[in-house]
């Protein structure tokens, strides 16, 4: 990560075709640095900056080079954007996740602009023979006051590019109060692209020569190649090559199955039909989601194997309570199915690969790849291309590794493209979960003890990737006796980070048994809370990820129930409902109201959404979206999504099993923005764990019926 | 070999008459535009015009183009309503990762074509069969309404 400055420098100079280049270089290498360089800027005048991160819709793309920009002062139409290749040692972390890039270099990247608006200033300084203090810029211009004189960056860059770098923390950035780029709403750069068709996925990659390949994969994870006629296959028209990949074991990374290389996707895709595999399958052939429901319900009757957290003594608080409330939740496996499918393309030079991948993680990626065909990840280019979507799943990259074997192995570059079956198939599934709440309130109704008996997957006392919980996930710490303990199923599915990780279920169960306690403390589910979160006050420690601001909380709460003016009346079988979560450093609260029809039928009305994530709103434009896009991302799932395991298989196989939200489910949302002296972070995570228990509490106030389990199902629901 | 109307340009092409458009596209022809996101008529990510009409473009079948003008989102400049419905895609900053957008595009071109002035529930009825997996459905719904000269 470019964490200022220990060990990143800002480095400049000229390039080749005149003009000046700055980016930053690790301090051991900064005389070599430049070969990548952050920004360049040409004697037109014409700034090219580079995005170094994945972009997956998130916007990052638009959002990271304003803040460049805004710096520098230039006008964004004198900008153009590049996607940078994947090198960690010049652009830090490149990784669409966690929704961290904005948070992480929010500063690093501010400085890459005011270093090379700090050396154009010198350069007019030195050329106009005034101090660098008289000097203002504006649109891409300096400017001397005194005498009137202007020159733009342009002309200045042939002289600029002589001069040192500044050294990064010697930087003075803007006052915020200054901005004119940053905070204003800006459209995608690649939006003009997008609506005309141009190139741009991953999957749009030609190569001169390249050939098509699908890889036919054992639906049971883990399962190898027993047997396998390759001849039918071989024989169709338009098929080049099949051939077995062994794999390199286990149930993720290169996994083993059967590549067909093809003059077309479809040839290859036909030719799988005519495939006759015997599999071996893996040791999760008797895996099923029943049979974990079943298992988990079992161990919830016996004590956890792990304790997470265990302040003062629920036992006892339990006890004493003047009411007890117990209800067991449960959400599924959910798979990610963005739009664009996995796929990847690979070339094979002598020992060289060359990768093309729509990618969250092109480091893993080249660490994977390095690792499937044993060669050295040096002898591996990543170009990260636009992804189709991406929600977690392509921080897993085993298709990049199957691309490079397959591309090795036939001798020629390949587009491998995974059909939608394969995608939804092939695992990296956010994992399902049990909770087993038992609470107390005393006769006041306020809380006194919590307990959570969370029964998740994993093994040797270790979670699987993304199952975990964090022992400070609300309401711990926000009531005196609460324990969370755990209990893990082993699962031989992958598993993998999906928007907003772990608590996207968190939100649901925990927002969603608070409800139950304010009903049982007859109470407003929205006073509930305020009482449950209490005063304004910083519970943690300042700085870290985990310390929860109860007054941030409390603001985008208020602001959420004023917006949808909670209390009142609604038509029978209408509701509202309520619900907050802070995760990813967001804190974000809303309010559903929703009717379900005599059939079960839940259409939501609308969604008042607050937020508060920081001093800054990068994008407005952008930011709007991914919060309106994450409500309705979990209102869908919450309305319907569900991957389910049957004889260690997905058995969700197209949109048919899996329906996605459609326009016409999609409610307006409302959303508006607190901004608070905090560090701003990212925004496609946050507001969309606090959405299914809202939408539950809407549900709970229109039908009386309480809904523990996702995804909500219609039949539970009927008048 | 195949002679198709692409886009007002005239492409032979060599390929299996059962290869479904979208691959004669994408693999054949080369024009990546649009897109492939299931495969079986669910998302609509594949939507072309054939002679001014929506189709699935991976549920039609080389063989069953025949004649008929196909229109690709490369080609949707070329008409008014096209140039209207882009722009409103880029000013009122629709795509999040964009992948469905030709598709979506294609669907409300053929929708204004039909419907200059549409309400809530023609939009509702010409886009149902265009799944954006990102939901940008707000901006899609405002960006036809803003194209075809309709206020919310
Ligand atoms: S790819 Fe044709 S409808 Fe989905
Ligand atoms: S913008 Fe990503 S699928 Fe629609």
């Amino acid at each position: 990560m470019i964490t200022l400055s220990r060990r990143n420098l800002l480095v400049a100079g000229a390039l080749t075709t005149g003009g000046l280049w700055l980016g930053y270089a690790p301090a051991e290498a900064a005389t070599t640095g430049g070969l990548n360089p952050w920004v360049r800027i040409a004697p037109d005048g014409i700034v090219t900056i580079l995005a170094h991160n994945p972009e997956i819709g998130q916007g990052i793309k638009t959002s990271i080079p304003m803040l460049v920009a805004e710096e520098l002062d230039v006008d964004w139409t004198q900008v153009r954007i590049e996607q940078a290749i994947a090198d960690s040692k010049i652009y830090g972390r490149q990784v669409a996740g966690g929704s961290m890039a904005t948070t992480l270099q929010y500063d690093a990247l501010r400085r890459v602009g005011a270093g090379a608006r700090a050396m154009l200033v010198a350069a007019a300084a030195q050329q106009w023979s005034v101090p660098a203090a008289d000097l203002t810029t504006a649109s891409g211009s300096v400017r001397h006051a005194a005498s009137g004189r202007t020159a733009s960056y342009g002309s200045l860059v042939a002289l600029a590019a002589t001069l040192p770098a500044p050294a990064a923390e010697s930087l003075v950035l803007k006052d915020p109060k200054t901005f004119k780029l940053v905070g204003k709403p800006i459209a995608g750069v690649d939006n003009r692209a997008i609506v005309t068709g141009k190139p741009l996925f991953g999957i749009d990659t030609v190569l001169p020569g390249m050939k098509f390949a699908v890889f036919h994969k054992c639906p049971v994870f883990g399962g190898t190649v027993a047997k396998a006629d390759l001849n039918a296959a071989k024989s169709l028209s338009g098929v080049r090559d099949a051939f077995i990949v062994p794999g390199t074991g286990g149930i993720e990374g290169l996994v083993a199955g059967v590549a067909i290389v093809a003059d077309s996707f479809w040839a290859a895709n036909r030719a799988r039909e005519a495939l006759a595999v015997e599999w071996t399958p893996g040791s999760g052939a008797t895996q099923s989601s029943p049979g974990f429901a079943a298992e988990a319900a079992a161990r919830a009757k016996s004590p956890a194997q792990k304790v997470i957290t265990n302040e003062g003594d629920s036992a006892a608080a339990l006890k004493a309570a003047a009411k007890t409330v117990k209800a067991d939740y449960a959400y599924p496996f959910l798979a990610h199915a963005p739009l664009e499918p996995m796929n990847c393309t690979a070339r094979v030079t002598g020992n060289k690969v060359e990768i093309w991948a729509p990618t969250q993680n092109p480091e893993n990626g080249r660490q994977l790849v390095a690792k499937s065909l044993g060669i050295p990840e040096t002898d591996i280019t990543v170009h990260m291309m636009r992804c189709g979507g991406g929600f977690g799943r392509r921080l897993q990259n085993e298709y990049m590794a199957e691309a490079a074997w397959i591309a090795r192995a036939a001798g020629v570059p390949v587009k491998l493209v995974w059909t939608r079956e394969d995608d939804m198939t092939q695992g990296n599934l956010r994992p399902g979960g049990f909770h087993h709440f038992e609470a107390g309130l005393d006769a006041a109704g306020k809380v006194t003890a919590w307990t959570d008996h969370f029964v998740s997957y994993g093994a040797d006392g270790e979670f699987v990737r993304a199952a975990g919980i964090d022992a400070t996930q609300f309401p711990a710490r926000f009531i005196p006796n609460f324990r969370l303990d755990a209990s893990l199923l082993p699962l031989k599915v992958p598993t993998g980070f999906l928007r907003a990780p772990a608590n996207n279920a968190f939100g649901f169960v925990m927002q969603g048994f608070i409800d139950e306690l304010a009903e049982a403390a007859n109470a407003d589910p929205l006073a509930f809370r305020q009482a449950l979160l209490g005063d304004a006050r910083l519970v943690g420690e300042a700085g870290k990820r985990d310390s929860y601001d109860a007054g941030r909380m409390r603001a985008v709460l208020d602001k959420a129930a004023a917006m949808a003016r909670w209390g009142r009346k609604l038509s029978p079988r209408s509701g509202l409902g309520i619900a907050f979560h802070f995760s990813h450093l967001g804190y974000f609260a809303n309010v559903i109201e929703a009717n379900v029809d005599k059939d079960g039928g839940v259409r939501v009305a609308k969604v008042w959404v607050a937020g508060d994530v920081g001093r800054q709103i990068v994008n407005p434009s952008g930011a709007l979206n991914q919060v309106q896009g994450s409500v309705l991302d979990a209102i869908g799932a919450a309305l319907g999504l569900a991957i389910t395991i049957k004889d260690g298989a997905i058995v969700q196989q197209n949109f048919g099993e899996y329906p996605i939200m459609r326009m016409a489910d999609a409610p307006p949302v409302e959303v508006a923005f607190i901004t608070s002296d905090n560090n701003p972070t990212g925004l496609g995570e946050p507001a969309y764990p606090s959405v299914a228990p809202a939408l539950a509490g809407a549900i709970f106030a229109a039908t009386g019926i309480r809904l523990r389990q996702l995804p909500f199902e219609a039949a539970q629901l009927k008048a | 070999m195949t002679r198709l109307n692409i886009n007002g340009k005239t492409i032979n092409v060599t390929a299996d008459p059962e290869m479904p458009l979208l691959w004669v596209l994408r693999d054949v022809v080369g024009m990546t535009g649009t897109k492939f996101g299931c495969g079986a008529a669910l998302c609509g990510a594949c939507t072309v015009h054939l002679d001014g009409a929506p189709v699935r473009s991976c549920q039609t079948p080389l063989s069953a183009v025949g004649t008929a003008a196909v229109t690709t989102i490369e080609g949707l400049s070329a008409s008014p309503i096209g140039r209207k419905l882009q722009d409103a895609w880029v000013t009122l900053d629709v795509p999040q990762c964009g992948y469905c957008q030709a598709g979506q595009l294609m669907s409300a071109a053929a929708l204004l074509k039909e419907t200059p002035k549409p309400t809530d529930a023609d939009i509702d009825a010409a886009m149902n069969g265009n799944l954006c997996r990102c939901a940008t459905y707000i901006r899609i719904r405002a960006a036809i309404k803003q194209a075809a000269g309709v206020t919310a």
